[in-house]
């Protein structure tokens, strides 16, 4: 599904990421891992194409998007959050899920500025398909509320509906449970299982060690811009080198 | 939906009966021009409220269709509404093509690189003094006419700039509530979002610019049939900074506010008069003010400060809660 082949990322003099390779299969939950510093963040931005990477390849679904910037990813059936939840602020609940469907969309500048009949009913097929995926995460209710106004929490879960929007294949999250109280990670463990059960790959960076070990199914840990080891959560539990990045060595 | 339909109706009857109350005074003239402003004021909208990219050059796309019209009408013979087309085709073009290096820039460094613009088309009608007239000005433009019917006086022109600002109103509140507006908005909030969800920052950026600058354009060659003669003081720097004024104040991303904003703003000089060349101060102080108080426009402003002054007044704050 995805193959990150060799990157290797320089900003300045430093190495962010030297060398990283690895595989992940489709309709898994895979969980990157490591310190801080590691180059979680770095390596999402080099996959979804905010970055472009020094040297190195990605290929998605047997495709090369090495050099595609960010915009042509969704289309591809790439979709990421944000560590940091970037929604946008001033558009209700409801609308930042519709653009969540741009990609899908086709009217353009002229065919909206006149509201010609097919624009129109691309419209309202947004419209329809931007409220299920907000009933997908359970925030119907909230839909005509600025997103800017929403507690945190749920600014998380709005993003993962806006990023379903875009019926991808694969759905990138950079660490979702950060800010997330509890009670909000056990529901956002039970969403992620259903995003993996509808057939969408997941991959995300992640702190809470309890959320990675019970929901992921492959594990990747990187350290210092390294692969450090690679497998199921009991192995990666059991790796002594992981342990010994974690709890630092004698 | 169907409320935005009624008030777009409520406008257009707005729009439609206020000549009937000014029909003898010089204020009908004054309409014409609060006509002309909103349609630059809601093009700068589109560019500055939804897609969030400032330009400080706009009077300069204003001046090229008000010089290309007159030119090609006047020098050249044109017919004058082929010559409107064209020139907003041109300007169009041109901006489209400017706007892929200047639109990867962002903030202040936009702002300088759209005034370079700006001050660079305007020197351009001072000086090509043999096809513009220089700093004298040109004379001599033929009026809109339709079948013989010439666009001459202020109660035809009324409906003749009118006209267009109803349909530039409705093409853009079209626009704005569509796929397209969304992600001029989104790019606005937070661009990098909206390159993740396929919203192509880059390309829509330039084409939002493109057509702001047709719309501007399309005003300038009205202005220059209305007025019948043009110079390059009504092109500068400070005209520019004045449209950014009337969108600021009328309320960023809200296209009625543009409307109110070219209103107030091209009213008030007419009962300021009496303040003469400090005027300038006044509209200073009114920034001023409006950023403090009203940041986000007249049309968010005053709902607001009803709500605020019913709160206060405790009349009806059962009300509220219900």
């Amino acid at each position: 599904m995805l193959e990150v082949k060799n990157i290797t990322q320089i900003f300045g003099g430093v190495t962010a990421l030297n060398d990283v390779s690895f595989n992940l299969e489709a309709d898994k939950i895979t969980g990157i891992i490591g310190p801080n510093g590691a180059g979680k963040t770095t390596l999402f931005n080099i996959i979804t194409g905010i970055y472009s990477q020094t040297s190195g390849t990605v290929h998605f679904l047997s495709k090369d998007v090495s050099r595609l910037p960010a915009e042509q990813l969704a289309g591809q059936g790439m979709v990421r959050t944000f560590q940091n939840v970037e929604l946008f602020g001033k558009m209700t609940v409801l609308e930042n899920v519709m653009v969540g469907l741009h990609s899908r969309t086709k009217s353009g500048l002229f065919s909206c500025s006149f509201k010609m009949p097919w624009a129109a009913a691309e419209e309202r097929k947004i419209r329809e398909e931007a409220m299920h995926w907000l009933q997908f995460v359970d925030m119907a209710e909230q839909a005509e509320v600025q997103s800017a106004n929403l507690p945190f929490g749920n600014g998380r879960f709005l993003e993962i509906a806006r990023a379903m929007a875009c019926k991808p294949k694969m759905i990138l999250m950079d660490e979702p449970a950060a800010g997330l109280n509890s009670q909000e990670t056990v529901g956002l463990a039970a969403l992620i299982r259903r995003i993996r059960d509808a057939g969408v790959t997941v991959v995300l960076v992640e702190h809470d060690m309890e959320l990675v070990m019970d929901i992921c199914d492959h594990i990747v840990v990187l350290n210092l811009g390294q692969k450090l080891a690679e497998g199921t959560p009991r192995e990666i539990q059991d790796n002594p080198e992981v342990v010994a990045a974690y709890l630092g060595e004698e | 939906m169907k409320k935005e339909q009624l008030k777009y109706i409520l406008f257009a009857l707005l729009v439609l009966i206020t000549p009937f109350f000014f029909k003898e005074s010089y204020l009908l003239n004054v309409f014409v021009f609060v006509g002309i402003h909103t349609i630059l004021a809601v093009a700068l909208n589109l560019l500055l409220g939804y897609a969030g990219q400032i330009s400080l050059g706009h009077a300069g796309f204003f001046g090229l269709g008000a010089y290309i019209s007159a030119i090609l009408t006047t020098t050249y013979g044109l017919n004058p509404w082929l010559a409107m087309p064209l020139a907003a085709i041109f300007v169009g073009i041109m901006a489209f093509f400017i706007g892929f290096p200047i639109l990867k820039l962002k903030g202040h460094y936009l702002a300088m690189a759209t005034l370079g613009l700006g001050i660079i088309i305007y020197i351009l009608f001072l000086e090509w003094v043999e096809l513009t007239g220089g700093p004298s000005g040109f004379a001599g433009i033929p009026y809109l006419e339709i079948n013989g019917f010439a666009f001459d006086s202020d109660l035809k022109n009324y409906f003749l700039v009118w006209g267009f600002v109803l349909v530039v109103v409705l093409l853009s509140i079209n626009l704005a509530n569509s796929r397209i507006g969304r992600a001029f908005r989104a790019i606005h909030d937070s661009e990098v979002a909206a390159r993740v969800m396929g919203v192509n920052a880059r390309l829509l950026k330039v084409q939002v610019f493109a057509l702001s600058a047709l719309i501007c354009s399309v005003a300038g060659s009205l202005y220059a049939h209305v007025m019948t003669f043009i110079a390059p003081t009504s092109f500068g720097f400070n005209i520019s900074v004045e449209l950014l004024t009337m969108v600021v104040i009328g309320g960023l991303g809200s296209i009625y506010g543009s409307v109110l904003g070219a209103l107030l703003l091209t009213l008030l000089p007419e009962f300021l008069r009496s303040l003469q060349d400090y005027d300038i101060v006044f509209y200073g102080a009114l920034l001023v003010i409006m950023t403090i108080f009203m940041p986000g426009g007249l049309v968010r402003g005053i709902p607001e400060l009803f709500r605020k002054l019913r709160r206060s007044s405790g009349v009806d704050k059962d009300g509220l809660h219900a």
